[in-house]
């Protein structure tokens, strides 16, 4: 059930990125879709009353959660990090071309 | 006339002179124990650019820029991400990429899990170099263009 | 020796932080070629290893897969690295005299040299979660390499084309993570076994169909296909080659048919899905193209058009019909890149993309101009090319498993290709000389023999039809699309 939080969040980033005019919005919502999905990976992986899969000396290895998702979260976020640092990048230089956010009069590319 | 002072208040300063050390040595501790206990590399070298990044934001640039520049930080973030690849490579005279040739001695101690905590510390130069020019690319290249 | 494959990696990605290292523009431009020369030596060299031993497998670190990642080159792998690792050595030695008008050359070849260790990576690599790490290295990198001239129009078309693939790369993500959770592996040859041991259940279309838009995003077929024509043309022309001739089949067909054929397991309804989007691209490419006066926009529109040839001559299924898709798969590599490297010694000398600005040009760039006619009449399917004949064979592909309908389409393309690329030998090269035309001269050295090697292999590219050459080259390809999901077996086979 909680997997369809998942799902709503993903559909509101798209809904995001398809309606909204402005550059920044649209970049906050490729993040959307990016933290829906990092959610939907952890929750994967996640186990009830699971515990933390660190393996230490007192306690012994049982009922931890999957760790390869996180494994696999972190990663992703590092990658949506540099995405994320670059379309802010360039969304600045087109703002210093041509002194708008907004799409609908950024357009001297014809189609 | 002197200068009109870069950066906030005398009270910011005050508190982050105080605690920018504890942040970076924070920062080094979870890298170096990151084999041990949740951490690691990548979440070390944010901790260790986020201390960099306070200096630039209490301080202004020029202060900070004496500690560390964008042209050592990106030599930096360069020499991390050839480290890792190195210690990579080193695996293939043990019998594969990637492999863990050291010894991996004890568990639970610091001296262990052979080369995880190298790759830890080649991690941390690369991220935390990278943040760090990031936030630079950001914020401090875009005003010096306005001025031009 | 084993250890070669994780050299395919290491050698790209190292080179381009020791070239960001070392900020020196003769070592920069040296070391650039070094490295693709080598990677070049590396994958003919792994032709050979293949078809000596078969496919092969590398554990990373020693652990064996499941567990760990592990590196898999087979036939198919070497073709797609030959492809690759060929037009990133012209693509380099062309750009030491192009990229000497833009600033900061060292910064342009670390993205290059990033762009294409993500794409050997996709290429050998032989886990889903990898796979998605190394398309991201290739397409974070060519995001900045298309805004790589920080000119207006640039920027826009990168801003559109980073949006565009973060999406993909979101939908392929989501793919990974429902395929984990359904087979609890990352592992393609563990993925392909666990889904054959179960009955088929609903996820796998759903699966499927993420996979179909992301990866099919990122091939730019038909319905996808918006950000291309932007992006090619605004990056420099070294990159547009690389982005038109091996990055839009490094991060899309190759990725589809991997993990189509070989790890989900191709049923006939999705071939027919993948037939018809084919033929779309097919048709709706070449009809974009005939109305372009860009000179690189039109390119790129005909690179939708030809990806649609390669996605209709593979999903038909039959072994003629991929294997026709395979050799115009790396037929349209070979003269595409040489047509974006035409475009940009036009560019070079001129200053100009507008055809209708140029003319006459014949004369006054006698290499670029012969080169340029060997590949307009490649690309248009016109005989003894190599254009011609894997064109030739995916018609007679369509013909045979009695797909009369897809055949004519497939003509009918490839005329108003050739009525498309008369026009801009009509304008740019032949036709009447502009006032502004005496001061131009022909393109130095170093950007003129790329060109003259690539239209060398437009001539010749038909001899790799011949038995002897084809059972080495592109035969064992197609056997490992024909065997589909028997990839498990020959992957667990080979670990030992």
């Amino acid at each position: 059930m909680i997997y369809l939080l998942c799902f709503v969040l993903f559909c509101i980033g798209l809904y995001c990125i398809l309606v909204k005019k402005n550059l920044i919005k649209i970049i906050i919502g490729i993040s959307i879709i990016d933290y829906s999905l990092y959610l939907f990976l952890i929750l994967i992986g996640y186990r009830m009353q699971g515990r933390a899969p660190i393996h230490s000396p007192v306690q012994r290895i049982e009922n931890m959660v999957d760790p390869l998702p996180q494994a696999l979260v972190l990663t992703a976020i590092v990658i949506g990090l540099a995405v994320l640092a670059l379309l802010i990048s360039i969304a600045v230089r087109l703002y210093d071309k041509y002194g708008t956010f907004d799409i609908t009069k950024i357009r001297k590319l014809k189609g | 006339m002197k200068e009109p002072e870069q950066g906030m208040t005398l009270i910011v300063k005050v508190i982050t002179r105080l605690t920018v050390g504890f942040i970076l040595l924070f920062g080094i501790y979870i890298v170096l124990h990151g084999h041990l206990s949740p951490g690691g590399g990548f979440a070390g070298g944010v901790i260790v650019a986020l201390s960099f990044i306070h200096l630039i934001l209490a301080y202004g640039g020029k202060f900070a820029f004496k500690k560390l520049d964008q042209i050592k930080a990106s030599f930096l973030e360069n020499i991390g991400a050839i480290m890792f690849l190195t210690i990579a490579l080193l695996g293939i005279i043990g019998g594969f990429f990637f492999l863990n040739f050291l010894n991996k001695g004890e568990p639970f101690h610091l001296a262990s899990a052979g080369i995880i905590p190298f790759c830890n510390i080649a991690i941390c130069l690369k991220v935390g170099a990278g943040l760090f020019l990031i936030f630079i690319a950001l914020t401090l290249f875009k005003i010096g263009e306005k001025k031009r | 020796m084993n250890h070669l494959i994780p050299l395919f990696v290491a050698i790209p990605l190292g080179s381009a932080f020791l070239i960001s290292l070392i900020k020196n523009k003769c070592f920069a431009d040296s070391w650039a070629n070094l490295a693709t020369f080598s990677l070049l030596c590396l994958s003919v060299y792994s032709l050979f290893l293949t078809r000596a031993n078969g496919t092969m497998v590398y554990k990373m670190g020693g652990w064996i897969p499941p567990i760990g990642i592990s590196l898999v080159l087979d036939a198919l792998s070497v073709l797609l690295l030959i492809t690759v690792n060929l037009i990133a050595l012209f693509a380099t030695i062309y750009s030491l005299s192009y990229m000497e008008r833009y600033t900061s050359k060292g910064k342009f070849y670390t993205l290059f040299l990033l762009m294409l260790g993500g794409m050997n990576g996709v290429i050998i690599t032989g886990d889903m979660f990898n796979l998605f790490v190394f398309l991201e290295i290739a397409s974070v990198a060519s995001y900045a390499l298309v805004a790589f001239g920080v000119e207006a129009e640039e920027l826009e078309a990168s801003f559109k084309y980073m949006v565009l693939s973060c999406v993909a790369s979101s939908f392929v993500l989501l793919g990974i993570a429902l395929l984990y959770s359904y087979t609890s592996s990352l592992n393609m040859a563990d993925i392909s076994r666990v889904l054959q041991s179960r009955e088929e259940g609903k996820i796998i279309p759903f699966v499927s169909v993420l996979f179909l838009m992301g990866f099919g995003l990122k091939a730019a077929i038909v319905p996808f296909h918006a950000w291309l024509p932007d992006a090619h043309p605004s990056a420099p022309a070294p990159i547009s080659a690389m982005l038109s001739g091996v990055l839009i089949k490094a991060l899309g067909i190759y990725a589809i048919l991997r993990i189509f054929f070989s790890v989900l397991g191709i049923s006939q309804s999705f071939l027919t899905v993948l037939m018809v989007l084919g033929t779309l691209s097919m048709v709706v490419g070449v009809f974009l193209a005939i109305g372009q006066w860009d000179f690189k926009r039109l390119l790129a529109y005909h690179s939708i058009s030809q990806i649609g040839y390669v996605i209709l001559g593979i999903s038909l299924g039959t072994p003629l019909g991929i294997l026709g898709g395979l050799f115009h798969l790396f037929n349209h590599s070979v003269f595409k890149s040489l047509l974006f490297l035409n475009s940009g010694a036009v560019v070079y000398a001129t200053g100009t993309r507008d055809l209708r600005k140029m003319g006459g040009l014949r004369e006054r760039m006698p290499v670029t101009g012969s080169t340029c006619m060997i590949a307009s009449m490649s690309i248009s399917g016109i005989p003894p090319f190599n254009g011609f004949w894997s064109k030739l064979i995916i018609i007679i592909a369509c013909i045979q498993a009695g797909h009369l309908g897809y055949a004519f389409w497939a003509v009918l393309a490839s005329l108003l290709t050739l009525s498309s690329f008369m026009k801009v030998q009509r304008y740019a090269f032949f036709g009447k000389k502009k006032e502004s035309s005496q001061s131009i001269k022909e393109v130095p050295l170093s950007m003129r023999i790329p060109m003259i090697v690539l239209s060398l292999i437009c001539i010749v590219g038909g001899v790799l039809l011949i038995p002897a050459l084809r059972n080495n080259f592109l035969g064992p390809a197609t056997d490992v699309l024909l065997k589909g999901t028997d990839y498990a077996r020959i992957v667990m086979e080979n670990l030992r």
